[in-house]
């Protein structure tokens, strides 16, 4: 990886307690353009939160984010998004009653600030239509563009909650357990997406699955009790003992 | 041709998307039988157009409802006030416009009452941005009864419990004024009915509607998405409480009358219970509600004056629990079940 290409998003000092539980503890973290960073850690190691933190979903008690060199802690989850910081959901937020297609128009409406619009139909932005039709047609879900989302099998579902990210146009984006609840079966489909990304957008992957970030990620945190345990490349991190401690376990990493 | 013009061709997919999104805004021959019968039954029922005016009234009430809590998701018991607000709204105007245009003007008295109830619905609006369905429920209630008491108070004005006499609206558009019948008053209150709905109608269908269903289904993501949710919901909320006004300020226009009872709770308690009944969601459940609300109490008024209720409340546990989405709910499972059946055959 690329040492010298710029952060496009950073924490500093970046804390949240919950009552007197620390969640998120001093975090320092930086990513850069192009980035495939995993990160990862036990159950409640607070990687979720860190992600909510990102995304604006929580407010910091303490410390600060950057994006793209602009402090953004005291704004809006909308405003980020806005500004190309994009995630997914560990568990689908999806609208049920639209179709895949709707949602993905929807989205790329409210990029474009078009989704003001209340006299036209839906249908009559074809430029929106072709997008998202063409998205999902990448992520190979094309056939269910018009079938209810409630309805959808989880792991179209799944492919979906990335689709709507992807539809964003970020410049980061965070996958937050892209492929948890999967079944074996469909995995595959994911992990192809997933890899095939597009290498301008900036991810970090947060993941249980130690075959999905040995994979793909080129560099890991492993975050502990809330704080960053140890970073560095998967190499270095499958054979650092410490981390075969603490997370691994018994369990033998294979590469 | 260069690859580039090549490139920029929409797919099949993409093509065949855009013409099963567009034809989801189209009109479907329910949709124009419905209206169709509406406008038949000006001829076919004379005796009853003051009755069928009143349904009118009513269904447009319980659209307003309807673009809330069955697009936006917002829960509200509070629609009353907005009615009673255009109610009183249109009639002082047209009482002391002394029938003479253009204060006692009925399409200007319209416009004024939807604009004042659309006034107290946007500073409102900010109460129900945030909290349960139980808070929203609570609040929608709160404005509601606060509007009801000041109604009462303010007797110098609106004529307290008594009412307000002498609403004397002039000619609509100067040439057609109401009579004893109600041919005036229905053709009046079916027009602007039929426009508010066109307009309710393409926004439902258009990006604004679509994330207004978003929010009901999932804020969290739409905020994610980089959705303004509360502008939005503060619109959504203007909007209905203008339609609500509206309705009001049709109600004391066509009954040339406006009492305190058009602020009461009941009134907001009926409208959603209408809605309910046809089914939230859809536009045409709070028409159908209404009509079906009316007649019932017609009809059942006359066998038992003293229950209908009892009948109404009957049929509306029954509904609630063993039909869900109201009678549109039961027409669409019905039309699916049909489709179903016919599919593998032909």
């Amino acid at each position: 990886m690329n040492a010298a290409a710029p952060i496009v998003l950073e924490s500093r000092q970046l804390l949240k307690q919950f009552g007197g539980i620390t969640a998120t503890d001093h975090v320092d973290f930086t990513l850069r353009e192009g980035a495939r960073h995993a990160l990862i850690g036990p159950n409640g190691a607070g990687k979720t939160t860190f992600v909510n933190l990102l995304s604006g979903v929580l407010t910091p008690t303490s410390g600060s984010i950057f994006l793209g060199g602009r402090d953004i802690t005291k704004w809006s989850a909308r405003r980020r998004a806005h500004a190309g910081l994009a995630r997914t959901f560990q568990i689908n937020q999806l609208f049920a009653d639209l179709t895949p297609v709707e949602t993905l128009m929807l989205t790329i409406a409210e990029r474009e600030n078009a989704a003001w619009s209340w006299f036209r139909p839906v249908g009559a932005r074809t430029d929106f239509v072709d997008e998202a039709v063409e998205l999902l047609t990448t992520l190979g879900i094309a056939d269910i563009a018009h079938l209810r989302v409630g309805e959808l099998a989880y792991g179209k579902q799944r492919l979906l909650e990335i689709a709507v990210a992807l539809a964003q146009k970020p410049k980061v984006l965070l996958l937050d357990e892209p492929a948890a609840g999967v079944p074996e079966h469909e995995r595959e489909q994911i992990l192809d997406v997933v890899a095939a990304l597009p290498s301008s957008v900036a991810l970090i992957l947060i993941e249980h699955d130690m075959h999905l970030v040995f994979r793909f990620a080129k560099s890991i945190s492993v975050l502990v009790n809330g704080a960053i345990f140890v970073e560095g490349a998967p190499d270095e991190i499958a054979n650092d003992p410490r981390v075969r401690q603490v997370y691994l376990g018994e369990e033998v990493v294979h590469v | 041709m260069t690859d580039q013009t090549i490139s920029t061709k929409p797919s099949p997919e993409a093509i065949a998307a855009r013409s099963v999104l567009l034809g989801r805004a189209r009109w479907g021959w329910p949709e124009i039988a419905f209206w169709a019968i509406a406008v038949a039954l000006y001829f076919l029922m004379p005796t009853k157009l003051m009755l069928l005016s009143e349904i009118a009234i009513l269904g447009l009430l319980a659209l307003s409802i309807d673009l809330v809590l069955g697009f936006a998701g917002i829960v509200t018991l509070g629609q009353g006030a907005f009615f009673g607000i255009g109610a009183y709204t249109a009639g002082l105007l047209a009482r002391y416009g002394m029938g003479e245009a253009p204060w006692s003007d009925p399409l200007l008295g319209l416009l004024i009452s939807g604009g004042v109830a659309a006034a107290l619905g946007f500073v409102t609006s900010f109460l129900v941005l945030r909290g349960s369905d139980l808070t929203r429920l609570m609040v929608t209630l709160g404005v509601a009864l606060i509007v009801e008491e000041l109604v009462n108070q303010m007797k110098w004005l609106t004529g307290g419990s008594d009412g307000l006499q002498g609403v004397m609206p002039s000619a609509v558009m100067g040439v057609w004024e109401f009579d004893l019948y109600g041919k005036t008053a229905y053709v009046y209150s079916l027009t602007v009915l039929f426009v508010l709905f066109v307009i309710a109608r393409r926004i439902v269908k258009s990006p604004f509607g679509l994330s207004l269903l978003a929010i009901k289904g999932n804020p969290l993501r739409t905020r994610a998405i980089g959705m303004p949710v509360n502008g939005r919901l503060v619109l959504i909320y203007t909007i209905a409480a203008f339609y609500a006004g509206v309705a009001g300020g049709l109600v004391a226009q066509t009954t040339q009358f406006a009492s305190p009872d058009y602020v009461a709770f009941h009134r907001s308690a009926d409208a959603l219970l209408m809605l309910v009944f046809g089914g939230a969601g859809h536009l045409y459940g709070g028409l159908i509600g209404s009509v079906i609300f009316r007649v019932m109490q017609d009809v059942l008024g006359n066998i038992t004056p003293q229950y209908w209720q009892f009948w109404l409340g009957m049929m509306l546990v029954l509904l609630v629990l063993f039909i869900r989405g109201g009678i549109i709910g039961l027409l669409m499972k019905m039309r699916g079940r049909i489709m179903r059946n016919r599919g593998p055959s032909a």
